[in-house]
């Protein structure tokens, strides 16, 4: 009996060393990144333009590019999410119609980002002529982050308590009304959540805006939705394997990629600060 | 009153059609993946893509041959999968079965974060990190090898592992457990021969939305595997996956062109893989409910 404890104890370690391992592993490319790029990071760096095809000076296009892309790209995928997220709660019924807007939103999920890459190539780029440009772009990646906000939209507006509906309706108050007046200002802060990872994920995204929207250097910032732009992902991407020295620049690709994570990190985690204060704000 | 019924009606039409969109996208990416490929099967023809060289620029002839890039994608497609497995399921075990509550509380976000580095950051790392790493581990002459690809790839997929398997096995009865334990079972007896294989389904599932994942990965797949087109199976050879030869190749290829029109045919091979695997995953998932109906 005792020895199978003691074997038992000896497994449970073994789980627990496993699942540190991976918190390791986060731990090191964080603090690597963290170590090699603070000692990059400026004024001029984070304000100035780039030198020297990117070996020295400072990355502000990129980042204002991003910048313009998620704008543009949440623009266009926060209302159409939040709609399409209210209309799969309140209104729909148990159908074929909503079952497949079910299995469409998974499966678009599950689009690898370089093929959403070719389809904004195809229609966006091409098709429709928008060029390479910040429209093609954020079109592009707003299809690629729907679904995320859909989801989270939905759980959004499930939370909100069933009798919250009821009492307005009960009170005269059309469908719309309640949805509009008793529902979506509940539900607001969850959808937000739900915008900023999309919006972490759209600005950490590479593939798409590879085809679709991305240029390495541009001698002057965009002044259109139709000029293409730089971006932070698309710069570090050539800093690291297109530049020509590329090994003597790497505290150049150190600044870049600690901007650009913690850009997305700070997004997701501003995303689950606001959650908790949502589900403590309302306890039904 | 009619008046408030129309614009009840419009609201419905409107909120209808923005929930439809999901449907019409995924419909667009189809056609235009197909259309912007489909003159290739007039010239040179579709039986050009079944062939063992991919070289799409070159003076004498060009070869539009899959196979090299669909072996390099599966080669670190299974090797990742094989990999993140024991990480993410005994990770998932581990952290429903096992940890502390305030252990959870800790873990879980933040082995998320792992999820929202993005793939550029994480290729940049390898490049840097892991490929010397391998180099001198395995005395290689370089590190940019499908085996690298694999390990970065590998925890790209932990947390989607991780997540969704965890779900499987809080979803399992109580009365499983209890009726276990009851029997004299001990606690870890019970977590690994009633509690795993009840959620197995799940944790199945969970593996092919992580493989999913791998399949469609781009960026560091791209900055360090070797991107060599060839047919091999060995994890210390360079190889090019799919999603990698688009992102390289894209840029340089003229609108319309047989190369164009080759790529395309790659991005339907790779939509198809993962697409079948995202639909039987999701049907083992709605089958055990742990998706809305």
């Amino acid at each position: 009996m005792n020895s199978k404890r003691t074997g038992e104890k000896v497994i449970y370690w073994v789980m627990r060393g496993i699942t540190y391992l991976v918190v390791v592993f986060i731990a090191y490319i964080l603090i690597d990144i963290l170590v090699h790029g603070l000692p990059a990071i400026s004024w001029e760096f984070i304000t100035g333009d780039p030198e020297k095809s990117g070996a020295e000076g400072g990355i502000f296009p990129a980042i204002l590019g991003t910048l313009f892309l998620v704008i543009g790209t949440i623009v266009v995928a926060l209302p159409l999410g939040m709609f399409s997220a209210v209309y799969l709660t309140e209104y729909a019924k148990q159908s074929k119609f909503t079952q497949t807007i079910r299995m469409a939103i998974v499966t678009l999920a599950g689009v690898p980002s370089i093929v959403f890459g070719l389809f904004g190539l195809g229609l966006f780029v091409v098709a429709l002529d928008f060029g390479a440009s910040i429209l093609a772009g954020s079109l592009t990646l707003a299809c690629m982050i729907l679904p995320t906000i859909i989801v989270a939209s939905e759980e959004a507006l499930k939370s909100v308590p069933k009798y919250m509906r009821e009492g307005s309706l009960a009170l005269g108050a059309t469908k719309w009304e309640t949805i509009y007046k008793n529902v979506l200002p509940y539900a607001l802060p969850g959808m937000l959540t739900g915008a900023i990872l999309g919006i972490g994920r759209a600005a950490g995204e590479t593939a798409p805006i590879l085809l679709t929207a991305a240029a390495f250097f541009l001698p002057e910032l965009p002044s259109s939705v139709y000029d293409q732009v730089m971006a932070l992902p698309y710069h570090l991407y050539i800093l690291a394997t297109q530049h020509p020295e590329a090994q003597k620049i790497l505290p150049m690709q150190y600044g870049t990629a600690l901007v650009l994570l913690f850009l997305v990190i700070g997004l997701n985690f501003v995303a689950i600060i606001l959650r908790i204060k949502v589900r403590k704000k309302y306890k039904w | 009153m009619n008046k408030q019924r129309l614009k009840a009606k419009i609201i419905k039409y409107f909120l209808q059609s923005c929930g439809s969109l999901s449907i019409i996208i995924v419909l667009l990416i189809f056609l235009f993946l197909f259309k912007e490929a489909f003159p290739f099967i007039g010239s040179p023809g579709i039986g050009e893509l079944f062939h063992n060289i991919w070289n799409p620029v070159s003076f004498q002839k060009e070869e539009f041959g899959l196979f090299p890039l669909i072996t390099g994608s599966v080669l670190v497609t299974i090797l990742a999968t094989v990999i993140a497995i024991p990480f993410g399921i005994i990770g998932a075990v581990y952290i429903s079965e096992v940890a502390s509550a305030k252990e959870r509380e800790f873990l879980k976000p933040f082995i998320e974060i792992l999820a929202g580095i993005p793939s550029v950051v994480l290729g940049f790392f390898g490049l840097i990190v892991i490929a010397p790493l391998i180099k001198d581990l395995f005395g290689l002459n370089t590190g940019l090898t499908a085996l690298t690809g694999a390990v970065l790839l590998a925890f790209m997929a932990i947390p989607t592992i991780m997540s969704i398997s965890e779900d499987a096995i809080k979803s399992v009865p109580a009365a499983y457990k209890e009726a276990s334990l009851a029997l004299g079972a001990s606690k870890l007896e019970t977590i690994w021969k009633v509690v795993v294989p009840a959620a197995l389904s799940g944790i199945v599932a969970s593996v092919m939305l992580g493989m999913g994942r791998v399949v469609g990965e781009t960026m560091t797949v791209m900055m360090v595997t070797g991107n060599a087109p060839v047919i091999s199976m060995n994890p210390f050879t360079s190889v090019r996956t799919m999603t990698a030869t688009i992102a390289a190749e894209m840029g340089e290829v003229t609108i319309g062109s047989e190369h164009y029109m080759a790529l395309f045919w790659v991005g339907i091979v790779l939509m198809l893989m993962t697409f079948s695997l995202n639909l039987i995953s999701y049907r083992v998932l709605k089958k055990y409910g742990m998706i809305d109906k």
